[in-house]
């Protein structure tokens, strides 16, 4: 007997169907909150991180109505991107009703009145927490990340001023001495998210908390990548089909998480997995972490050994 | 202009009624005034300015109402709030010698130029809790001195550097372009101007405990209170227009210079040295615990080992910024679970390993 | 204000005009040699062409330090940006945050603000005027951004400007970025992306 669960964003009785609440916009504020001369001020940083892939740009960052660590970073590279013109979708932990998720497309809703979506086709900036969607993204496509730490040294070396001398130098032996550490102690490189990258050959850069899972995602995406951390106060980027490596060793190559379930929802063997607990007794299942990407294959069909087969009023 | 939201939203919605809701707390208990926080939280009122960076009494009340009482949080709205000001310019250095005293107090001589003058203050208190208080409708009433406090005030350092006993500080030329650690981002080194705009924005606590392990012996530099003083100084600002400062107001700050003993160096003769704490409104303990921090941070500039967490730029800066710290420590409430869940294959794979390893060879740690 | 007689218009809607622009630089820079265009709605002060105009007006303020070649130094172009950026505008090319200069008196690139390796940002970003600008030959180029390669065409730069970016990518991290204008349009170069010249017969 399978135990019938929904998706967690399916559990709120308001989210079981399509729902549209209007969302004033705030009165006394610039257009996306930041004045003109700030964005002016992230926007040069923005192309100084192009210019320059996996470097991290400092910047004046601002205070932001939300606090720091949760998300003023992406919220200023966004607010410095984003246009009349522009759809944006923003999820955290791959959701797009995780709260603080929420919250934010709320925050842009408010000062810039733009249009939001949860479709990741659909939008045009994807501002993220930890996840990088599983649907490829495209060429029309801009996706800003939020970084708590955005130095990948930063937990082998405490200074700023020792870090930034190993990135002007391009000497990274901290790191491989680190992982190679790992793999003497425990036979494998033990971590698990924000796993250090090597972009275009040059910089190692901290993917953000994203699982190493989404890492090879960020090799030669055809989207712009744009890393915003803005208590740390920096600034770096990905350009599109730019080469990303996950750091490993010829002996000990990188590789992903793996489930031995498919997503009880959808039946998705390739997505990454959120485990539920459902009850006191050591019983869990696996869902899709990306409620959009579970969404769209259950819409096309796709059930999985938990879940009930998709009808007309599961809402979005 | 319309946007899909579910779910999430509407907790937000209601948990911040909720929040109002305790906020005003019994409605039989008359609500509070801006008045009243600016009058009789005058304290209260004062750190929120002077960590937030925003001189106004007003706001600093209301952000205190708002944020119920937590300072912390009125600190940050109060913050976020300045971020969308303009900024116009940079106002001529304020000159505490010039400063209508209200309190003036120095431990290092026992009588000097102008007096000490004790001014309102908790010092000689006894910590008793006053009943008298509870029952409210108090209005007290202070004597008025006899004789004016003295107009000529001079600072217990220009006492000092008549003999040349202590460094002399020399104001920077008024074309050097004013550092402003609120619109760009620090570089370490950093150099005095944006150490002391750091610790003057930074954490009571944070800088209370810092000055005083530098007492306890984790980087010691002798200090002495060689004046605390608090009062109203003008502050001039000259338009660009004008090209002469005008006066624009006037605010209320404590200032206070420690001196320590310094035995000298090879280029320095051996005098004393200074550290200096600056803050809106009276905030004593701050003042005096950003001048220990201020000295200790200056240990490279004589040549004194820098070795404990005082004396460490880039740990102090990183690190004295409430609104940066609470916002990282609370950010681990946000869900992690994707990263959990990345930590859970990896210990599951960790321990399949481990007991496998234990099972050949039974002897292990693992089997223990 | 009297002093501002004889200054022409930026742009139509000061916030989404300098988002537009904005976002034509980003997406020409993060895919270098693509065409974009931009323009701040009013004709700007002979010789600034259209795109020059609207990136300076989007990107450049009193923080930023702009050099401008002879040609550009004229007081019709000055107090236009003056005016508009609050910019302050210097003799040395080495000193600039932003440059504008024409293809053909392009200076050595070694000229302008290269950064160091500690701080690669600290360069300046110069936009060239160009006499033409197509997708159609000329040159390869390829590097971060481009999936495979790119074609550009680039007309009236001075001659060695493509050996003079090959030294300048040799230099990476530090180094200028560039940003080719004709008209409304601009294709950016950033110091990543490597140029093969079409080879000679």
């Amino acid at each position: 007997m399978s135990t019938v669960i929904q998706h967690p964003s399916a559990q709120h009785p308001s989210a079981a169907k399509t729902e549209t609440t209007p969302v004033a916009m705030i009165e006394g504020y610039n257009f996306a909150y930041l004045d003109e001369q700030t964005k002016r001020m992230i926007r040069r940083a923005i192309l100084k991180a192009v210019a320059v892939p996996g470097y991290q740009v400092p910047f004046g960052s601002r205070e932001m109505p939300l606090p720091y660590g949760w998300g003023t970073g992406g919220i200023q590279v966004t607010a410095a991107v984003i246009g009349p013109d522009d759809t944006l979708k923003v999820i955290d932990q791959g959701a797009d009703d995780t709260t603080n998720a929420v919250n934010i497309r709320r925050f842009f809703a408010k000062t810039a009145g733009v249009a939001t979506t949860e479709k990741t086709a659909d939008a045009s900036i994807i501002q993220t927490r930890h996840r990088i969607p599983e649907k490829p993204l495209t060429e029309e496509q801009i996706l800003v990340y939020q970084v708590p730490i955005p130095e990948p040294l930063r937990q082998l070396e405490a200074r700023e001023t020792e870090t930034r001398k190993m990135h002007a130098l391009e000497e990274y032996g901290v790191m491989h001495v680190s992982l190679y550490e790992d793999i003497a102690t425990f036979g494998r490189i033990t971590r698990s998210y924000n796993y250090p990258v090597k972009v275009a050959d040059r910089y190692v850069m901290a993917p953000s908390p994203i699982p190493k899972f989404d890492n090879p995602k960020m090799n030669r995406m055809p989207a712009l990548q744009l890393f915003g951390a803005g208590r740390e106060k920096r600034i770096y980027a990905v350009p599109p089909y730019t080469k990303v490596e996950s750091l490993d060793f010829e002996d000990h190559p990188f590789t992903i998480e793996s489930w031995e379930e498919n997503c009880a929802l959808c039946g998705a063997t390739d997505s990454y997995l959120d485990e539920v607990v459902i009850d006191d007794k050591g019983g869990k299942m696996f869902v899709c972490s990306d409620s959009d990407y579970c969404q769209e294959r259950r819409e096309a069909g796709h059930v999985g050994d938990g879940g009930p087969p998709h009808t007309e009023s599961d809402g979005r | 202009m319309y946007v899909a939201v579910k779910g999430g939203e509407q907790a937000i919605e209601n948990s911040q009624k909720l929040l109002a809701e305790e906020r005003r707390g019994d409605t039989g208990v008359p609500e509070l005034s801006l008045d009243q926080i600016r009058e009789q939280m005058a304290l209260a009122v004062d750190r929120v300015m002077t960590e937030g960076s925003l001189y106004d009494p007003e706001l600093a009340a209301l952000a205190i109402k708002q944020a119920c009482g937590d300072l912390q949080e009125a600190i940050f709205l109060l913050r976020a709030y300045r971020t969308t000001l303009p900024r116009f310019g940079v106002s001529e250095p304020i000159d505490t010698g010039h400063m209508a005293i209200r309190r003036r107090i120095s431990a290092t001589y026992k009588d000097l130029p102008g007096g000490q003058v004790l001014g309102p203050s908790f010092d000689y208190t006894h910590r008793l809790l006053d009943f008298a208080l509870a029952a409210g409708d108090t209005r007290p009433v202070a004597d008025i001195a006899e004789q004016a406090v003295d107009s000529g005030m001079p600072r217990v350092t220009d006492i000092l550097n008549h003999e040349g006993l202590v460094e002399v500080e020399e104001p920077e030329s008024d074309d050097t372009p004013v550092f402003d650690l609120t619109r760009e981002s620090p570089r370490y080194p950093a150099d005095r101007p944006a150490r002391l705009q750091n610790l003057a924005r930074g954490d009571e606590g944070f800088l209370l405990a810092l000055g005083y392990s530098t007492q306890r012996g984790f980087g010691n530099n002798h200090p002495f209170a060689g004046e605390i003083r608090l009062g109203e100084v003008a502050v001039e600002f000259a338009p660009e227009e004008l090209g002469f400062p005008i006066e624009i107001g006037e605010i209320t700050v404590t200032e206070c210079q420690m001196i320590n003993q310094f035995k000298g160096s090879a280029s320095q003769p051996p005098q004393f040295t200074r550290g200096y704490g600056l803050t809106f409104g009276h905030c004593e303990r701050k003042a005096m615990s950003m001048a220990l921090v201020d000295r200790a941070l200056r240990a490279e500039e004589f040549g004194e080992p820098v070795e404990a967490p005082a004396q460490d730029e880039e740990f102090v800066m990183a690190h004295s910024d409430n609104v940066e710290a609470s916002g990282f420590v609370q950010h681990l409430k946000l869900p992690h679970y994707v990263d959990f869940q990345a930590e859970l294959v990896t210990v599951r794979a960790l321990r399949k390993q481990a007991f496998a390893a234990a099972e050949v060879n039974p002897v292990s740690d693992a089997a223990e | 204000m009297t002093q501002t007689v004889g200054i022409r218009p930026g742009f139509s809607d000061p916030v989404m005009g300098a988002q537009r622009s904005f976002r034509a630089v980003l997406d020409a820079m993060s895919r270098p040699g693509v065409i974009r265009s931009t323009s701040t709605g009013n004709p700007p002060p002979v010789p600034l062409s259209e795109a020059t105009a609207a990136i300076c007006l989007g990107l450049v303020d009193h923080d930023t330090p702009l050099w401008l070649a002879p040609a550009f130094d004229r007081p019709e172009v000055t107090a236009f940006l003056r005016f508009h950026c609050g910019c302050a505008i210097i003799d040395r090319p080495a000193d600039a945050a932003f440059a504008i200069t024409t293809g053909a008196d392009l200076p050595p690139l070694g000229d302008f603000a290269l950064g160091d390796d500690a701080y690669p940002e600290h360069s300046t970003t110069v936009i060239v005027q160009v006499d033409g600008l197509g997708t159609d030959g000329g040159l390869t180029l390829s590097g971060p951004g481009i999936e495979t390669t790119h074609r550009l065409t680039v007309e009236g730069v001075r001659a060695g400007l493509w050996d003079d970016w090959a030294a300048n990518r040799e230099l990476f991290p530090r180094g200028v970025d560039l940003i080719l204008v004709h008209g409304a349009k601009l294709a950016a170069l950033p110091r990543t992306v490597a140029v093969d010249t079409p080879k000679e017969d």
